[in-house]
């Protein structure tokens, strides 16, 4: 698993990358009440919004870690925006990514590299 | 920036794991363990505790209530001096374009006012005060009490463990009572919509109090978070997003809160500042208003959202002032003003929300039924 500085985890599975927010992320923002989710077959470049996330606090965006195409995103979420509270790691996962280039992952840290980030 | 100030229970909030935020030059709770949404429903649903001591406490003393009451009428479009003994009520500090200084509490305590202001207003509250009222009136600043909200439908059977005497109070009395050993100037009100206390209680004493209520299983510590979804659903304003130096107290929706003593046909008609503008307000009509706006989405809309009469072009005709979600209404909840013509409650309006616009409806405030002990 890599982390990005902007506090997403991604998973790669086969031959696609599975993209959502950290624990840590997720305490940060508070209770989750809405979830912007990208349309699947979205062709995204790296660092573009493709998500929003509005918690009791204040909206955020989720960036798109990697070039490539969305192809698929977790719908339910959409209706329970409080997953990303309770299982931000595992259920709550975002949208998968096919990466054009996939060593852009390697521009990412691992997760003893995350824990000393977020100290 | 200069050092933020701590209130008298900031040991406690940091004991109880709160996150600490600057607010108003203090260093406040916005949340604690439970989270925004957890203490947001359980002050709906029990009781909870919040540290407002950041707040202004004021005494106004003078030859008798009645000339201070004559002279604080001089600031506010309110009945002071028709306020009863032992009674609290809401009033405005008006500037002279009819627009809002401050919104505060005001009581009549015997022989003596007890002004409650905002946090980031208090200064310039007291400043006015002094300039207008003095010599006549002494103007007595507060700086060794903290203040105490007790707030939810089970803060009445919290607080009569430690003084039954506290079941008798209506909403909107105010009394002195011994609570935790302390002397407390307590009033029945609050600003969540809920039934409930506001407790001035001297500083040595404030976190023995605050923790012999924490002690009860009904009651929980509630942040700043929390405080404003409960609010912004009970229809409050905000000092400085839903009312501010340019709003008329007409506009805001707030004539209720100018008693018929103090309008153009009263007894006391007029006397404070601002007066021609509110009038012609009332007589004229405003342009805008202070509305309650549900989004129909579940995407919130935040303060400074433009509202729109059309799905498409056109100019704005309003704007979002305090925006969030309602944990008790479970969805987005709002308020702001529109056009007169789009105030009506049940008109159909956009939001733009990231160059979207998204439908939001104009809705009676308050959007959760005020919960008060009348």
């Amino acid at each position: 698993m890599k982390f990005t500085e902007e506090h997403e985890w991604l998973r790669v599975e086969g031959d696609v990358v599975v993209v959502g927010i950290t624990d840590h992320a997720s305490e940060q923002l508070g209770d989750v009440v809405f979830i912007e989710l990208p349309e699947e077959g979205t062709e995204v470049t790296k660092d573009e919004e493709v998500c929003v996330i509005e918690s009791v606090k204040a909206a955020s965006d989720i960036l798109a870690p990697l070039d490539g195409e969305i192809v698929e995103v977790n719908s339910p979420l959409v209706d329970e925006p409080g997953k990303v509270n309770d299982d931000p790691m595992v259920e709550a996962w975002f949208f998968k990514i096919k990466p054009s280039e996939l060593s852009q992952m390697d521009d990412y840290m691992d997760e003893a590299a995350y824990k000393t980030f977020i100290g | 920036m200069g050092e933020l100030s701590r209130t008298p229970l900031f040991d406690l909030h940091v004991a109880l794991g709160a996150k600490m935020v600057p607010f108003a030059g203090y260093d406040m709770p916005v949340q604690y363990a439970l989270g925004v949404m957890k203490e947001h429903l359980h002050c709906r649903a029990q009781a909870g505790l919040f540290d407002v001591s950041h707040m202004g406490q004021v005494i106004l003393r003078g030859e008798s209530y009645g000339a201070v009451a004559k002279a604080f009428e001089t600031l506010v479009p309110m009945d002071v001096q028709g306020l009863g003994e032992a009674r609290q009520r809401y009033g405005l500090f008006t500037n002279g374009g009819g627009g809002i200084e401050d919104d505060l509490m005001f009581a009549n305590r015997g022989d003596h006012l007890f002004v409650v202001v905002n946090a980031a207003c208090k200064d310039a509250d007291i400043a006015r005060m002094k300039a207008a009222l003095e010599p006549a009136v002494t103007v007595e600043v507060i700086a060794d009490r903290a203040l105490i909200a007790l707030q939810g439908p089970a803060a009445e059977a919290a607080l009569a463990r430690l003084n039954p005497a506290v079941a008798e109070m209506t909403f909107m009395d105010v009394a002195t009572i011994e609570l935790a050993g302390a002397d407390c100037w307590v009033s029945r009100s609050g600003y969540t919509g809920e039934d409930g206390y506001e407790i001035s209680v001297p500083d040595a004493q404030a976190e023995a109090l605050a923790k012999a209520l924490l002690d009860m299983d009904e009651v929980e510590p509630i942040g700043l978070g929390a405080r404003d979804s409960l609010r912004l659903e009970a229809g409050l304003c905000l000092y400085g997003n839903d009312i501010d130096a340019s709003t008329s107290p007409i506009e805001a929706g707030l004539i209720w809160a100018i008693q018929k003593v103090r309008r153009a046909d009263g007894d006391r008609a007029g006397g404070f500042p601002g007066a021609d503008r509110i009038f012609g307000d009332l007589a004229e009509g405003v342009a805008r208003k202070r509305v309650g706006l549900v989004p129909q989405g579940r995407a919130p809309m935040r303060a400074g959202t433009q509202i729109f009469a059309a799905g498409e072009g056109g100019d704005p005709i309003g704007e979002v002032t305090s925006g969030g979600f309602g944990p008790t209404y479970e969805g987005p909840v709002a308020m702001g003003y529109v056009g007169a013509a789009q105030a009506a409650v049940g008109t159909e309006l956009f939001g733009e929300v990231r160059g979207k616009r998204l439908p939001v409806t104009v809705a009676k405030m308050p959007l959760v039924p005020a919960n008060f002990k009348r």
